[in-house]
């Protein structure tokens, strides 16, 4: 059906697909540590190469009933429903930064336990609805 | 359907036809911004901020499929040699860089009020931004490289690279942690989107697919048009 030299172009094409493709996925596999946003608790707790006194970041939920305010600090817990980060932040926090909603927080880990925040951001997720249905959600629950 | 792409129909494309999809295009957004802005609800948490989301996301769809078809169709032309796929191609280039640059820019307007932040160097947006780098590739190509045959092939070995980037933009918020939320809407599972919601998104994709159509013919018989007076020059 096809000419000699397009059955040749189709061949070499597809070689050059997997070529690339497999190069991609190898560069991507050892960027690992550096594509993911942030890490975790489980991760900061399991990982070897999460030391303390470096830069990362750390996400999950807010904890319920974790946020404590004071004057411009804030303690509160994340946590990823397995383990759990208490973390310290002074600064303003995001309008939606609230209790059982995700949160990324950047900053140093004290220790495995205790991480300070040096920023706050916080992570939507893919649920949008208008308030009133969110009421009747909410209601259902209990 | 096929058919309809050949050169000679494109040339005699009727004007009606263009005119015909301009007063569609006008209807349909107008319908799309006035239930996009009064008439859907706020979100339960970001507030009104939400109605960025019917510019956002359709862009972002466009700007993707947009590569996606440049892409394929730089596969079959350095395979088959069709000599009116790189003009398709070269014509849909602007519009998807138009829309992956909007998906940019309204997601940054967006995240500043969610987040906190206008920019975050995670896997979605980073490949989102790559992508437009991809875009502004393909057409500085064409503008710069006199040579048609030259800048046909370089420009369709960018388009076959830049396809690479398209599952990892898909994808990026599966494989890895992100700032931005995994998709809303996916082929599997029911949308997470309230349906007071997803209805503007719905009339706001179809508004962009007719500017997409619209401004694709308009450039694609230029194209033709230019080709048909180089050859006449050169006789």
């Amino acid at each position: 059906m096809f000419t000699k030299r397009v059955k040749f172009k189709i061949f070499f094409l597809i070689l050059l697909i997997l070529f690339i493709s497999s190069m991609i996925f190898l560069v991507v596999r050892s960027l690992e540590d550096n594509v993911v946003y942030f890490f975790s608790p489980s991760e900061v707790y399991s990982n070897e190469n999460i030391t303390i006194n470096k830069k990362i970041r750390i996400g999950g939920l807010v904890k319920k009933n974790s946020i404590k305010k004071n004057g411009l600090t804030v303690t509160f817990i994340i946590t990823d429903l397995k383990k759990e980060i208490i973390v310290n932040y002074t600064g303003l926090t995001p309008n939606l930064f609230a209790e059982e909603k995700g949160v990324v927080a950047e900053g140093i880990l004290n220790d495995k336990k205790y991480f300070i925040a040096e920023s706050i951001l916080a992570k939507h997720d893919e649920n949008y609805m208008p308030p009133e249905v969110s009421k009747a959600l909410e209601k259902s629950k209990y | 359907m096929f058919k309809f792409f050949l050169p000679n129909k494109i040339l005699h494309l009727p004007s009606k036809l263009v005119a015909n999809l301009i007063s569609l295009l006008i209807v349909v957004s107008i319908i799309g911004i006035i239930y996009s802005i009064f008439i859907s609800p706020p979100d339960y948490i970001q507030g009104d901020s939400v109605r960025i989301m019917y510019i956002h996301v359709p862009s972002s769809l466009f700007g993707i499929f947009c590569f996606a078809l440049m892409g394929i169709l730089s596969i079959l032309n350095l395979i088959f040699k069709i000599k009116f796929l790189p003009l398709i191609s070269k014509s849909i280039a602007p519009v998807g860089c138009i829309f992956s640059s909007i998906s940019i820019v309204t997601g940054s307007i967006w995240g500043k009020p969610t987040w906190g932040t206008w920019w975050a160097w995670d896997a979605r947006l980073t490949s989102m931004l790559i992508l437009f780098f991809f875009y502004i590739a393909f057409i500085l190509v064409w503008k710069l490289i006199d040579d048609y045959k030259k800048a046909n092939k370089i420009s369709s070995i960018i388009a076959i690279l830049g396809l690479f980037n398209l599952p990892i933009i898909k994808y990026s918020v599966v494989w890895w942690t992100t700032l931005h939320q995994p998709s809303s809407i996916t082929l599997t599972s029911a949308p997470s989107i309230h349906y007071t919601m997803l209805v503007p998104l719905i009339i706001m994709a179809i508004a962009m697919l007719i500017y997409l159509i619209l401004i694709f013919l308009m450039r694609y018989k230029i194209e033709l048009i230019k080709i048909k007076l180089n050859k006449k020059k050169n006789i």
